[in-house]
């Protein structure tokens, strides 16, 4: 009997994400832990009270800022991997500010420190970009070199020369003074304001204008077809380097939250590897903005159970990455399954 | 000629080997047009079935043969998803290698740093080992290393001087005129992507087994991957300059490594590491931008098309792309 059109569609929507739940489940199983007891640590550990909450808001901002970001470069069809270094660039730019720019009023310290680091972003994917348009270099490899290149200078500036004269830990820069920390709302919900406004601001804008405006249908046109949209009067290379512009600079101040909020201090893998959750969030959302920022919520309950998971249930947490590769990857597959049977009831 | 520069130029080959391997695989699955960027996840996780399986058989046979059988799923893994449910292979082989890099972590957590019990030992070949230089060179060595070798010479005779290495070619450049002529595409495609998984595994092994025996908690060998990648863009996909690539990639490190510690050389050490990425980034600059135009148009018109071949770098017409002829 055929089933409905709707009922279909909704099968092929819920399917990968049943068989990926299934697959967790077994994989966990054969772990020796039980699925649902994960999935009540998950629930603990993120929603039990407001500072656990706060933890998730802490690790959806720059999950959230990062992904919105790889939206805009998505959709000007570029692989834009260097979204790890870009989020150190902006770490290492806004640490920068935090020690070196003493200005007396607090706002303005804080608002500098950001801007710095969304410059410094910015600036690392023009990098990526020129490295694209004017040398001919893939933005995968040029972004997967420069990644490895901006951690190698944060190790070297925490190693020494942003240590302190008398010497202190090779681990970290010292902290940042307590004036250049993001303010939070309270004591108990600590979620810097700040940022948490730029990232709804972020996610809205990015959402609106690639839906309704002249740049946003541009980048599309250079994304699906780069050749017939310089033929139509489109700028490819300015669009790509200008979605790269903006994609670092949310990564950059992504990478400013780590390090004002965070850590308050600058370390290495600072990103703690928040650029390729988003680059498998946007996989996952078939490159639609819309559905970004929930994935991303759903993800970063789980990053911020993991701790709990660890200490409950002895998980550890480079078991997330593990999950959602499967996941992203059977939802490839059946989105193929479903192409192939749309094919063969054509002919 | 002085005893550490010949253990410097040993350690370069030997160091360039896994590179060499991982790129030969990566080389005929381009070369049959499917791009395979799964290469840095599968090289953690057949690093680890190497180690793993070795220690659990006690022979180091068996753990190689696991690596390839690794490196060979996984690549098939992304053949299937590409060719028949006909998904993007960027996205594929970018998902993979996220996957298999966390799953080589996770799995690989009860080997932190143990020593790998069995470890591929070094065996001179007999006679060509006493040459002077180059029997210290290239002839100390473990299997990995002759492996290598005879596999490079192997792959060029193949694709330059045999009837299937000509249809190899053909599908990556153009599947629709290999097709009219009775090869079958995808399935082709489907071996060749197989088999340069499996020689992507044996690249795992010769990092696990070989020269940096043994798993860490941080792999050492991460990046290398994409390294490798690099290198078969930089070669033009051709076998002899994949390994000139990756002998100077290794030779790179290797003066890297001696300047940090010679004492007279002021130079933080960290910043050494850079060195590999930027070499990386200048070759790709120069063999996919208009700079070799440029130098090529400096020189005696006479040794102009030679120069052009000898340094242009062009992919296979079809590569990445779908084929659905058959």
């Amino acid at each position: 009997m055929p089933l409905p059109p709707i009922i279909r569609r909704l099968l092929f929507i819920l399917l990968p994400v049943v068989i990926a739940l299934g697959l967790t489940a077994l994989c966990l199983l054969a772990l020796q832990a039980d699925p649902i007891q994960v999935a009540q640590t998950v629930w603990d550990g993120a929603f039990r009270d407001a500072g656990k909450l706060a933890g998730v808001l802490n690790f959806w901002i720059p999950l959230t800022l990062a992904a919105m970001g790889l939206i805009i470069t998505f959709t000007a069809g570029l692989w834009n991997i260097g979204v790890e270094g870009q989020m150190m660039a902006g770490a290492i730019a806004a640490s920068w500010s935090a020690l070196y720019l003493p200005i007396p009023q607090p706002e303005l310290r804080i608002a500098a420190s950001v801007i710095c680091g969304g410059l410094g972003g910015a600036g690392w994917a023009l990098l990526v970009g020129s490295l694209k348009t004017r040398f001919g270099v893939n933005e995968i490899f040029g972004g997967v070199a420069l990644n490895a290149i901006i951690n190698t200078l944060a190790i070297y500036l925490i190693s020494g020369p942003w240590q302190p004269p008398e010497g202190g830990s090779a681990q970290f820069t010292p902290p940042f003074p307590k004036e250049a920390w993001l303010p939070v709302m309270s004591p108990d919900f600590p979620v810097p304001l700040f940022t948490l406004m730029l990232t709804i601001i972020a996610a809205i804008g990015v959402i609106l204008a690639l839906r309704g405006t002249r740049f946003g249908l541009e980048l599309r046109a250079a994304g699906k077809s780069p050749r017939s949209a310089l033929l139509l009067g489109v700028p490819v290379t300015r669009a790509a380097l200008i979605a790269l512009a903006l994609c670092g600079a949310l990564a950059g101040i992504a990478g400013s939250q780590r390090v004002l909020h965070t850590y308050h201090s600058l370390r290495p893998l600072v990103s703690g590897g928040i650029g390729f959750y988003a680059l498998l969030i946007v996989l996952l959302a078939n490159f639609r903005a819309l559905p970004v920022p929930f994935l991303t919520f759903v993800l970063a309950a789980i990053v911020a159970s993991s701790t709990l998971l660890s200490v409950r249930l002895g998980l550890d947490q480079s078991l997330i990455g593990v999950f959602q590769g499967i996941l992203v990857l059977v939802i490839l597959m059946t989105a193929g399954l479903r192409q192939q049977r749309a094919d063969a009831g054509k002919v | 000629m002085n005893d550490a520069l010949l253990n410097m130029l040993n350690s370069i080959v030997a160091n360039a080997t896994p590179l060499v391997i991982a790129t030969m695989g990566e080389l005929i699955t381009e070369r049959a047009g499917v791009i395979n960027l799964s290469l840095n996840g599968s090289i953690l996780l057949s690093a680890l079935a190497g180690v793993a399986v070795s220690s659990v058989s006690g022979s180091a046979i068996v753990g190689i043969l696991a690596a390839a059988l690794m490196g060979a799923c996984i690549a098939l893994l992304l053949a299937f998803t590409s060719i028949r449910l006909r998904q993007d292979q960027v996205a594929v082989g970018f998902v993979l290698t996220l996957l298999c890099g966390d799953l080589a972590r996770f799995l690989g957590k009860p080997f932190n740093n143990l020593p790998s019990p069995i470890i591929v030992p070094t065996l001179p070949v007999p006679i060509l080992s006493e040459l002077p230089v180059i029997g210290r060179v290239f002839f100390q060595h473990d299997v990995f290393v002759y492996f290598s070798g005879l596999l490079v010479f192997a792959v060029w005779w193949w694709l330059y001087r045999t009837r299937p290495g000509l249809t190899l070619r053909a599908i990556g450049e153009r599947p629709e005129a290999a097709f009219s002529r009775g090869a079958r595409v995808n399935i082709l495609r489907y071996q060749y992507t197989a088999l340069g998984g499996a020689l992507v595994g044996v690249a795992g092994a010769a990092y696990s087994l070989g020269i940096k025996a043994g798993w860490s908690s941080s792999p050492t060998m991460d990046g290398d991957g994409w390294i490798a990648l690099a290198i078969v863009i930089f070669a033009g996909w051709h076998p002899f300059r994949v390994v000139f690539g990756a002998y100077l990639l290794a030779a790179m490190r290797a003066v890297a490594s001696g300047i940090q510690q010679s004492p007279d050389i002021n130079i933080p050490p960290v910043l050494l590491n850079m060195l590999p990425w930027l070499l990386m980034l200048g070759t790709l600059i120069l063999v996919s931008g208009g700079v070799v135009e440029r130098i090529v148009k400096r020189m005696p018109t006479r040794l102009q098309d030679g120069a052009r071949t000898l340094l242009r770098s062009t992919p296979p017409a079809a590569i990445g792309t779908r084929f659905d002829g058959d």
